[in-house]
């Protein structure tokens, strides 16, 4: 079976972001492996530990993604390819998605896996559009995979439970919390994991068509509305108060 | 022409709010770039719902049949109504099936598309959608450049405002066509009453609540104002409640009229999922708690006192 994993880089949620004019201020961020991503790996090795085959974690944007290939060639990912985007705007699904899925084309890959959606962006858009691309089935937001040859059943998160899905690989998938508890490096994987070459695509080469995205502008998040604490003698004296402010004032009860 | 088509949403068998927030919305833009209103919905019952959505700005409201939910045969059908129809901006909602389908009929239309969307504008004759990005903690404005525009936008977001359409009512001839993916069974039983993604009204508990045994306390309140029940991720790591109901980065990311939040600290990741929400109430014994700094109406107290007196007042005030 051959597996691609897809490993996006992220600010930390932690990190400060500090707002330029078309993207953030990069000075200072501390970057990671989208946490869903991290299960997108898991998921990928431990296909490969049950039927074989070989896992490649695939990277797109600028160079400082070879630390997220790093990262997952020290988890146990057999290869790992940098999609090299220097003036990569991350939000743009349908240019991501149309370089990752001609690299896939030409690796001719069973199975890929992403994260039900980034951190920074939020846009649970890349792997489907994948899918799309490539032809294939897809199953989004999967808890749970078994394979059978080629024969695929999948748990899945839907709007209030779960459902098993039945398809076939070829197929594109992404990874809920709750697939797998992604494994730490270990010291000796970390240390393998420097030596290791990561290949280099350039979009020239995988043939993308470019961006349908613009972007505007960047600004700070919006003024909250101006918050006060209820001042009250008991409890009593907050609920009264706190039904007041929010039936009278805010008009949202 | 300038036409913008609306994927509305129905939950069993009703108009979800949603379908009347984007058409709302697709309202507005279709007036500022001269162009109708059509809203889809996916249904063979199109009649039921025509005039809800006429009464919001629909100028046309279409049915088509496309059988149980299938993302690729919602996809197939969308694309072929906008085959059909030809607009220059589609908006669907940012909903768990509407993540999955409009990224396939993204790609099948060769446009580009921006997801979770909580503001849209015109300038220029283009849509302009803002979103937040990096956990909240900046917003970004987009256009899309390709002939069709798609957006994909958070509930709750936009407006719902009356206004006639012309309300013209259409069955579509399109279908599901090829699906690969088959359901075998679907388990709703760990669901919520309420859904969080839509709910404009939510009651979350954190690490406060002390242990599983005192959530009746946070769902009575919940029960009483229609709201849905949210926790923390230190509750749901604990296992006192199922991860559904968690918000914040690696839970749900909502965005209610009103966010009651009951002993919880108001960590970055829990504000990532929630700090849009319009208006937010934290009650917390900790008056130092991160969750002041975002909340408009702050309760600094012992939530197993104050949240039984609330639902008590509320019950009295709502009958
Ligand atoms: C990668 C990553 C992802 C994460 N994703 C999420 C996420 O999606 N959602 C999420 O919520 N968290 C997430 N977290 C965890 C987050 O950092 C916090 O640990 C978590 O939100 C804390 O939950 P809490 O507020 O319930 O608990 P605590 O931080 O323990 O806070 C409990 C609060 O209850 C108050 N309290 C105690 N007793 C009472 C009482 N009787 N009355 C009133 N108040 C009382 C305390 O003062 C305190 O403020 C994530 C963390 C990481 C590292």
């Amino acid at each position: 079976m051959k597996i691609v994993v897809l490993v996006k880089q992220v600010p930390d949620t932690e990190t400060n972001i500090k707002v330029g004019d078309k993207s953030i201020n990069e000075a200072g961020v501390k970057w990671i492996i989208s946490p869903y991503d991290e299960f997108a790996i898991e998921e990928g090795i431990r296909i490969r530990e049950k039927s074989g085959g070989e896992v490649i974690a695939v990277s797109l944007g600028p160079d400082r993604v070879v630390e997220a290939l790093r990262t997952a060639y020290a988890m146990g990912v057999d290869r790992a390819v940098h999609v090299k985007v220097d003036d990569y705007v991350t939000f743009d699904s349908t240019y991501t998605s149309e370089l990752l899925a001609n690299f896939i084309k030409a690796e001719n890959a069973d199975v890929v896996i992403g994260g039900r959606q980034s951190i920074d962006t939020d846009s649970s858009q890349v792997v489907v559009q994948i899918a799309e691309r490539l032809n294939v089935p897809h199953v989004a937001m999967a808890l749970k995979l078994e394979f059978d040859g080629n024969k695929v059943t999948a748990t899945r998160e839907i709007e209030g439970g779960t459902e098993v899905v039945e398809t076939s690989a070829p197929l594109a998938v992404t990874a809920q919390k709750g697939l797998n508890e992604p494994r730490y490096p270990s010291l000796k994987g970390i240390m393998s994991a420097k030596k290791k070459p990561v290949d280099v695509k350039k979009p020239d080469e995988l043939g993308a068509t470019g961006s349908k995205l613009e972007v505007v502008s960047l600004e700070p998040p919006p003024p909250r509305i101006a918050g006060r604490k209820l001042e009250a003698a008991d409890a009593q004296g907050f609920a009264s108060q706190l039904v007041k402010a929010l039936r009278e004032e805010a008009k949202v009860i | 022409m300038a036409d913008v088509l609306v994927v509305g949403e129905l939950k069993n068998g009703e108009l979800k709010k949603i379908s009347k927030e984007l058409t709302s919305a697709a309202r507005k833009i279709a007036d500022a770039i001269g162009g109708k209103v059509h809203t889809l919905i996916i249904t063979d019952n199109v009649d039921a719902f025509a005039g809800d959505l006429k009464a919001v700005g629909a100028d046309a409201v279409i049915g088509a049949n496309l059988g149980d939910f299938s993302p690729e045969g919602y996809a197939n059908g969308i694309f072929a109504v906008i085959q059909e129809k030809k607009p220059a901006v589609v908006l669907m909602p940012h909903s768990a099936q509407g993540k999955e389908y409009s990224a396939r009929v993204a790609i099948k239309a060769n446009a580009g598309i921006v997801a979770d969307a909580v503001a849209l504008s015109v300038d220029g004759g283009k849509v302009v959608a803002k979103k937040p990005i990096y956990s909240g903690k900046a917003y970004a404005n987009f256009k899309v450049s390709s002939d069709i525009q798609m957006f994909t936008v958070r509930a709750n977001s936009q407006e719902v405002t009356p206004k006639d359409g012309a309300g013209a009512v259409e069955k579509s001839g399109a279908s599901a066509g090829e699906v690969r993916t088959k359901s075998l069974s679907k388990d709703l039983s760990g669901g919520n009453k309420v859904q969080l993604a839509d709910a404009s009204i939510i009651v979350s508990g954190g690490r406060g609540i002390k242990g599983p045994e005192n959530w009746p306390i946070i769902q009575d309140l919940a029960d009483t104002l229609g709201a849905a029940l949210g926790a923390s991720r230190a509750t749901v790591d604990a296992g006192w409640i199922s991860h559904s109901h968690q918000v914040g980065q690696t839970g749900k990311t909502v965005s209610p009229n009103c966010y009651i939040a009951c002993g919880i600290s108001g960590a970055i990741q829990h504000l990532a999922g929630m700090g849009s929400s319009k208006y937010i109430v934290a009650i917390n014994k900790d008056g130092d708690a991160p969750i002041f700094k975002v909340a408009t109406y702050g309760v600094v107290a012992d939530l197993f006192e104050v949240v039984p007196a609330l639902t008590s007042e509320f019950k009295k005030v709502l009958g």
